[in-house]
């Protein structure tokens, strides 16, 4: 049987269900939806002011028709925050190590943030692909540059996440297997990898929520480019 | 103290009596409405128990988590089991 670290990566099925299907249903169970009492438990509490630093920070640059996009960026930002960060819990499966559902995600709202800038202001929207005060002789190379950088959005939004949760996820893999593996052969060196284990791990938790938010950012940016 | 006339199929699980029990399972409601309401029971028990309390902790949260990863183990032995005795990882 072939073993390689990219084994934790495929979802394991138990009678024919994926375990990825239990991965995205789970954060609802964490996520309680508010009942209308003034005090509520402090789980809600805390759920609730989350909600409002996150909508907040990302309304701030947007203006009055992109308030219309808060319910998708703020739970987007959720969904990929609950599930970053559930993925570092043992024997778990991370569903945005998957490249198909992080494309899932990134190309249709790409896409919907251009096609409202091509709706509904079409000349701004295409003025964009040309930066100011650039001299005459560049602009058709800089057009097809920027044409490039922007049909590259949806790949780069994608592949980012999947990227960083992929890696992170093998490294803490690998370096566990080393620290596992030196413990019976040299301690000491054991015990340094096991301090490099303790430090990425808290990055992982650093650029599970980084991530989640980079892309939710970058959505809202070109969102407001469009709006 | 006398019971009310219940019927069968609505007496909870703690008042059926052992010989009616595959009786009761078998007229409990097992199409998709019914095991969602089910689940979203149990979920609501679990809920008003431990986290929708005035001074909850970290125990509520901290038992779904663990359920959690006891969940996913279950799910991905058969696929972990030859890591058992392997040598080499």
């Amino acid at each position: 049987m072939n073993l390689s670290f990219f084994d934790q990566f495929t979802s394991p099925c138990l009678l024919g269900i994926p375990l990825i299907l239990i991965s995205m249903l789970f954060p609802a169970l964490l996520l309680p939806s508010p009942n209308n009492r003034w005090i509520t438990n402090r789980l809600s509490t805390l759920q609730l002011w989350l909600f409002h630093l996150i909508t907040k920070q990302l309304m701030i640059p947007l203006n009055k028709n992109g308030h219309k996009w808060a319910l998708l960026l703020t739970s987007l930002m959720t969904l990929l925050l609950t599930i970053n960060l559930l993925g570092l819990l043992p024997y778990t499966f991370t569903p945005t190590t998957q490249l198909s559902m992080n494309m899932a995600l990134a190309f249709p709202l790409w896409l919907a943030t251009l096609l409202t800038g091509l709706r509904n202001q079409p000349s701004i929207a295409l003025g964009h692909l040309l930066p100011e005060g650039t001299p005459t002789p560049l602009i058709p190379a800089l057009i097809m540059i920027e044409t490039t950088s922007l049909l590259i959005r949806p790949l780069a939004l994608g592949v980012r996440l999947t990227a960083n949760l992929t890696a992170g996820h093998l490294l803490i893999q690998l370096i566990s297997t080393a620290t596992t593996a030196l413990l019976p052969i040299m301690p000491t060196i054991s015990l340094l990898t096991a301090l490099i284990l303790f430090l990425l791990t808290i990055l992982e938790v650093a650029v599970a929520m980084i991530q989640a938010y980079v892309f939710v950012l970058l959505l809202s940016l070109y969102l407001q480019e469009n709006i | 103290m006398a019971q009310p006339p219940v019927p069968l199929k609505d007496m909870k699980l703690m008042d059926v009596k052992l010989g009616q029990l595959p009786t009761w399972l078998a007229m409990r409601d097992y199409t998709p409405g019914g095991i969602v309401g089910a689940v979203r029971r149990g979920y609501d028990r679990y809920y008003n128990k431990y986290i929708n309390v005035r001074k909850g902790g970290l125990g509520g949260i901290s038992m779904l988590l663990a359920s959690y990863v006891v969940i996913s183990y279950i799910w991905s032995y058969s696929h972990i089991k030859h890591d058992r005795h392997r040598r080499y990882h």
